[in-house]
Parts: C-alpha cells; structure tokens; sequence
C-alpha cells in the first residue's frame, strides 16, 4: 500500500509506541498522593517539560487534552467565555474562513449559541491570510473581540500562514491570538514562546504519537474557562484523569519530531517536489493548489478538471493508494472544501481536488506508485463526470 | 468481473455483496445518499437514507472485506424521483417512486457512472431471478417478489445487473446474514416510501404543492358531494377519507373513479364503476424476447403486489394495449402495467409500460 494520508493521520514512531507500551503496563494515577502515584505524576510532570522545551513554552503552560479537537474547543470557547466574563461587551471573535472544523464549527457554535459576533478573515489564492485585514479587523473592534483564532498551516491546501505576524497585531490590540498548528508541528519551526501567541493546540496523532492525546499551550495570563468540570486537573483547567501512557508517548513523539524537524523536511519535501513533478508531467492540466513556497513539506494539493475527487479516490484506493479529498461529513458525503471555496475556487474545482500527503514513513517507491496508477484513473474519473448532465 | 454493491444498509443488499463476493466477483460497496438533509428522512430501522443505515451499510460492508464509499445522489434523487412524485400527483396520476428510482438512479445515474469507473455491473439485493439466459423473473418467494419495480428496466440495463437473492426467500437470506454475522440480520423491512418521514403522504404532498380546495362530484348524477383540500392527495380506487357531505342516494360505498387535474375535481362513484377492462399505457420496455408484432396472450399485473389477470398484450410504437379477461379494480395511471409470461421456473417478465388509462 502507498500511504499517502499522512495529514489525516501517521504512524505512531517506534519509541513512542515503546513508551506507551512500557508506560501502560505500569499502575498509578498521577492524582494519587502514594508511591505508584507519585510515579505516574512523575512521568505527566517529565512529558509537560519535554513537550515545553521543544516548543518554547514554559511547562505550566502546557496543558494536557484528549486531543486536538479538544484543544481547539478548549482554546476558542474556554478564552471567549473567560473574557467575556470579564467584560460582557467582549463577544466577538476574528478567525479565518479556512480553519479546521475544530475551530470553525466551535465559532459558529459560539455565534449560534453563545451570541457572538464572528468577523471572518478572507485568504488570497493561495490561502494565505493577509495581516492587514486582522488589523483593519481589530482597529474597528478591538474592544469587542473575545478572542482571534487562525490556525498556523492549514490541513487541506498546505499554506503556512504568516503566524507571528497575525499574533504581533492581535498583540498591538491586546487580544489573546491562539493558533491551531496541528499540522505544523514536526514539519516547520514552531516556537510558542517567540511566535507571540497566546494558546497553541498540538495534537499526537499528526507527528507520530498516539490518537487521543494533545495539549493546549497557553500563555499563564491568559484567562480560560474549561469545557470539562471535575477533579481540577490540569491548573483547573481540563479535569480528567491524566492519561499518563498517552502523554508519556505523545511527549517522546513531540520531542522526535521537532527536534527532527529539520532533516525531516528537508528530505520530505524533496519528495514531494518530486510527486509535484510526476503529477504534472502525467497529468499536465493539473492545478496545483495551495502556496508554492510557505508550504508544509509534505503536502501537495491538486485539482484534477473535468474529474470529482471522490471517484479519483475509489479508483485509487482500488489501486492500494490512499490519500484524501480534504473534508467529508460523518455520512461520508463528500462537500466541497470550504477551503477552496475561500480562495476563490468555485464548486467544480473544489470537488475535483485530492491531497496527498507524505511522513516520516514515505518513500520513492509510494510516489512511483501514485505515479504508475494516476493517469488510468483521471482518464476514468472524466468519463464517469461527464456523465453529469448540465442542469 | 469488477462489481458495485449498492448497500442501502439492509439486509438484502448486504447479502447480496456477500453472495457476490463468494461468487468470485471482485466487489465494492457503496451506500448512495440520497436524501439532501437525512434528518428529515426515515429514520430508525425502517429507512434507507438515514445515518443509520448509512452506517449499517458501511459494517456490513466491513463484515463482507470490500472497500466501501458513500455516492451523493441526493440530487438526482430529489429532481428523477422525489419532483417526479410530486409532479405525477399533480397531475392526477399515482408514481412508483421505486420503479422511477431503479429506472433512474440506481439502474441509470448509479450504473453509468460505475461503468465509467470500470466496473462491470451492478449488484442489488432485489428479490428476482435474472439468470443466464438474459430474463427476468419473479423470485421464488413471492411475497417479496420484486419483479414489477425491476420490469421498467431496458436489455441494456439488465444486461449490466446482477440479483443475486432470486433463488431466496426472504426467511433464507435472514439465515444467511447471520450465518454470515452480519449485524442486519434481523433489521426490519422497508415498507413506506423513504423519503416521507412519518408515511403521511398527503401530508408531504400538501406541503409541497399546497392547499387547493375543490369539489367531488357524482359520477353518475354530476352532483357536488363533498369537497376536498387537493385533488392530488386522492388515488383512484380510494375509499377512505372521502368526507362526503351526502351518502349517496343507493346508499353504498363510494370509491375514487378519477382525478381530473385541470378542474381540480374528483370523482366518486360506485365499485363497479371503477372495473376495467382496458388498460392502455405508453412507453413501453419489452426484454423478454424478441418485441412482438402480434398481440401476446400473457398475463399482467397493474401495481406493485396488485392482482395477475391473464390479458391480451398489443404494442404500437409507443403504446401498449392490454385486454383483460377479467375486469381489474383500481387501475390508477401512473402505475405501470407489467406482462408477464407463466413459467415453472419462475414467471418471466415480458415487458411493462406506464399506464395512462
């Protein structure tokens, strides 16, 4: 099989699952105050520095999840209700039109629920948010806004955005800017502590940990509200018994991956580089999606006209390739990605878009694949779309 | 041959893969969405289009080992079947929207597009035999037989589908599924129509083509009787919910004899009133055998699970003409009439047609 799916999720790294294993078989709460407590406490306590030292956060900022979606909930939600609190005017929130779900349905929430006022950032061609439109954003409602939230890279399209730029303005105006940087942690720099921004979700899945654990980075002074009341874990702000196997392994695979980052890119973006070549040459009216150059090494995003994605995706599924079609719906309907459609595709070149994405596992021989089986199924997908009579 | 299952969640296509894929085949799955919002579908154990089958579909598909997708044919299906339904009401007439979602959706825009993608055919979990010999017939158990919603289906159509449970009964393939342990085994049927929630078809009609008050007449006298709230809402043949403000002067029942559209009017009369013994329909489909050019002495059957009356079948280009050797009650246009000629191994289906009067 080639895997190229890396983004919806990668192996676990062999010394993370070691860690995990040898850790689960242990006993202990880390709320225990006895021997086998202290020892499970003890292992939370050494995974929060590794993971803070990687990150360039200080280790009472960081707060173990169940995971990136919890994270981003924690971090939109928790910072809005904290500071409207504080100031019941402050119901506004700022994000981008091309967040995940996580973040994106958490606003819409807020605004259908809650009564907040949301103002959407636009994105260019490529994706990428533009730092004057937060400003022009936040000298109209600086007051007003609860919280900004935009995340580092996106999942579909690749962009990196311009973070510390985007933070430096929310921090002109006094608003907390949390960034969901998913997938950019392990394949670009991330620095919490130097990209000035105010909560930072991370989760393990996407770089080599176990599924079910993430943290939330955020900065001491920043005020937040938790989503989970209980047994006050997590500086009071995410109660739960703390997984201690699953944020012993998410650690050694943060630790890995960042401080791996560098080789890691390097060698899978020329991989990439090279799928990006092959794509084009067997299928020259390819569109490539995304910006050419802040990029995630190991995202290339096509789209493929005249074809839909999802037929492109049973074709080569059937071909033992597996990548992605961006979004789907928990009927597994594909949508149109909300992401294309923000940079100003319209409807059929949305859906006839496919990622793949390449990890720490990726190899030429998966990219000869993609290569070897791509061209029969564009040919079949346009007959199979062409059927669709113009209504 | 490379095969697509369609999965609606039940337990017939689910053993219909299954069967497939022992026979050799190399099959996928796929559970076609066609309802635009599934919350305001059927929902529970007795639906198609729901999350839940949804999910059915794609652990059977799990069970049996092949690939599974979800097709969007919510569009499809709401302008070939449900616009249909409704237009077809609005006309006065009385839809199959299975026969029209076989014809147009699952045999056409589903089948195309899998022959498009390579595939070779479409597996169904239908109750009908279609065997080597290219015909179709009724399954071998007859309750569930659904040879008459298949029966608009062209050569070239069937020539691409596989039924696999012909040979079944119903009771059989349950058995099967659980031997098989796929959790569908003892999934209810589907009765209603699947995209009218609570079965109330009156009511989806009414919200869709609204209030239309008029006047039921007398057939024999011309008098004003009743009055109703739309035409559309009446089938011929019905007596239930007529509201008649007058009993009628012989003081027996009366039945829906027709709907007449352009008036907004609806006729009442007597049973014997709506005998017939005539059936003419349009755009007829002959697969089994040769199209004749002399009239076919067969027998036919006038809606899904209705009566089989021996007939005398005449084509004419686009028209079908079928003489009955018995009057038939409640013949509603719209529905189509399906010939079919007696056989031991199974009634083989002739051909069909819409009927219009």
């Amino acid at each position: 099989m080639a895997y190229l799916d890396h983004a919806a999720t990668t192996p676990m790294l062999d010394e993370a699952l070691e860690a995990y294993v040898a850790t689960a078989r242990e006993v202990g709460n880390a709320s225990s105050l006895h021997a086998a407590g202290r020892r499970a406490r003890r292992r939370v306590e050494e995974s929060r520095e590794r993971v803070a030292a990687v990150l360039g956060a200080r280790p009472s900022e960081v707060i173990f999840t169940g995971g990136g979606t919890e994270s981003d909930n924690l971090a939109v939600k928790g910072i809005f209700w904290a500071r409207r609190a504080a100031r019941p005017d402050r119901r506004r929130v700022v994000s981008s039109a091309v967040e995940h779900h996580a973040v994106l349905d958490a606003v819409d929430w807020l605004a259908q629920h809650e009564g907040a006022e949301v103002g959407w950032l636009p994105v260019d061609a490529v994706g990428r948010l533009d730092p004057q439109a937060l400003r022009a954003e936040l000298d109209a409602h600086a007051d007003q806004v609860a919280v900004v939230t935009a995340m580092w890279a996106n999942n579909e399209v690749g962009t990196v955005q311009p973070v510390a730029e985007l933070a430096a303005v929310a921090a002109e105006h006094g608003v907390p800017f949390h960034t969901d940087a998913i997938q950019a942690v392990g394949q670009v720099p991330v620095d919490f502590g130097a990209s000035g921004v105010a909560a930072l979700t991370v989760t393990g899945h996407k770089l080599g940990g176990p599924t079910g654990v993430g943290a939330l980075l955020l900065a001491r002074d920043v005020p937040a509200t938790p989503l989970l009341h209980g047994g006050g874990q997590e500086r009071d702000i995410r109660s739960g018994t703390l997984d201690t196997a699953g944020i012993v392994a998410f650690a050694v695979a943060v630790e890995t991956a960042v401080k791996g980052q560098q080789e890691y890119a390097a060698r899978v973006a020329a991989l990439r580089d090279d799928l990006i070549e092959r794509v084009r040459q067997a299928v020259p009216e390819v569109i490539y999606n995304g910006d050419p150059t802040d990029r995630l090494p190991g995202n290339a995003h096509f789209s493929f006209p005249g074809c839909e994605g999802d037929a492109l995706l049973l074709l080569l599924d059937a071909q033992g390739i597996a990548c992605s079609t961006g979004s789907a719906c928990s009927a597994g309907v594909a949508q149109p990605s909300h992401v294309l459609l923000a940079m100003g595709a319209d409807d059929d070149r949305a859906r006839s878009s496919l990622r793949f994405t390449l990890g720490h596992t990726s190899t030429q021989a998966d990219i000869d694949a993609l290569i070897a089986a791509l061209p029969a199924a564009v040919d079949r997908a346009r007959r199979a779309a062409a059927l669709r009579t113009p209504r | 041959m490379r095969v697509l299952a369609a999965m609606s969640g039940g337990v017939d296509s689910a053993v219909a893969a299954a069967r497939a894929v022992a026979a050799g085949h190399d099959v996928t799955g796929v559970h076609l969405a066609l309802a635009r919002n599934p919350q305001t579908y059927r929902t529970g154990a007795r639906g198609c289009c729901t999350l839940e089958d949804s999910r059915d579909a794609r652990r059977a598909a799990d069970v049996i080992g092949i690939p599974f997708y979800v097709w969007d044919m919510a569009d499809r299906f709401h302008e070939d079947v449900v616009d249909d339904f409704v237009a077809e009401y609005a006309a006065g007439r009385t839809p199959n929207p299975c026969l029209r979602c076989n014809e147009k959706i699952k045999f056409a825009a589903v089948l195309d597009r899998a022959v498009a993608l390579g595939f070779d055919a479409v597996v169904t979990g239908h109750h009908a035999r279609l065997g080597a010999d290219g015909l179709l017939r009724r399954s071998v158990d007859l309750a569930k037989d659904q040879s008459y919603v298949l029966a608009v289906l062209t050569r070239e159509q069937l020539d691409r589908s596989i039924f696999p449970l012909g040979d079944s009964t119903k009771a059989q393939v349950r058995t099967e599924a659980a031997e098989r342990g796929l959790a569908v085994a003892d999934k209810p049927d589907s009765h209603d129509i699947c995209f009218i929630a609570d079965g109330d078809t009156r009511g989806f009609l009414a919200g869709r083509l609204g209030e239309a008050p008029g006047d039921v007449v007398d057939a024999s006298t011309g008098a004003v009787v009743g009055s109703h709230s739309g035409a559309y809402a009446y089938t011929v043949g019905q007596r239930r919910g007529l509201h008649l403000d007058r009993p009628a002067p012989d003081g027996r029942p009366r039945y829906v004899l027709s709907i007449t559209p352009k008036t907004n009017t609806v006729t009442v009369g007597p049973a014997e009133a709506l005998d017939v013994s005539d059936v003419h329909a349009v755009r007829p489909v002959w697969t089994g055998g040769v199209r004749p050019d002399a009239p076919v002495e067969c027998e036919v059957q006038l809606r899904a699970h209705g009566d089989v009356v021996p007939a005398t079948v005449a084509l004419d280009g686009d028209r079908l003409h079928a003489e009955l050797r018995r009057p038939v009650r409640g013949v509603a246009a719209g529905q189509a009439v399906v010939a079919y000629r007696p056989d031991p191994a199974g009634d083989v289906v002739l051909g069909s047609a819409t009927i219009t009067g």
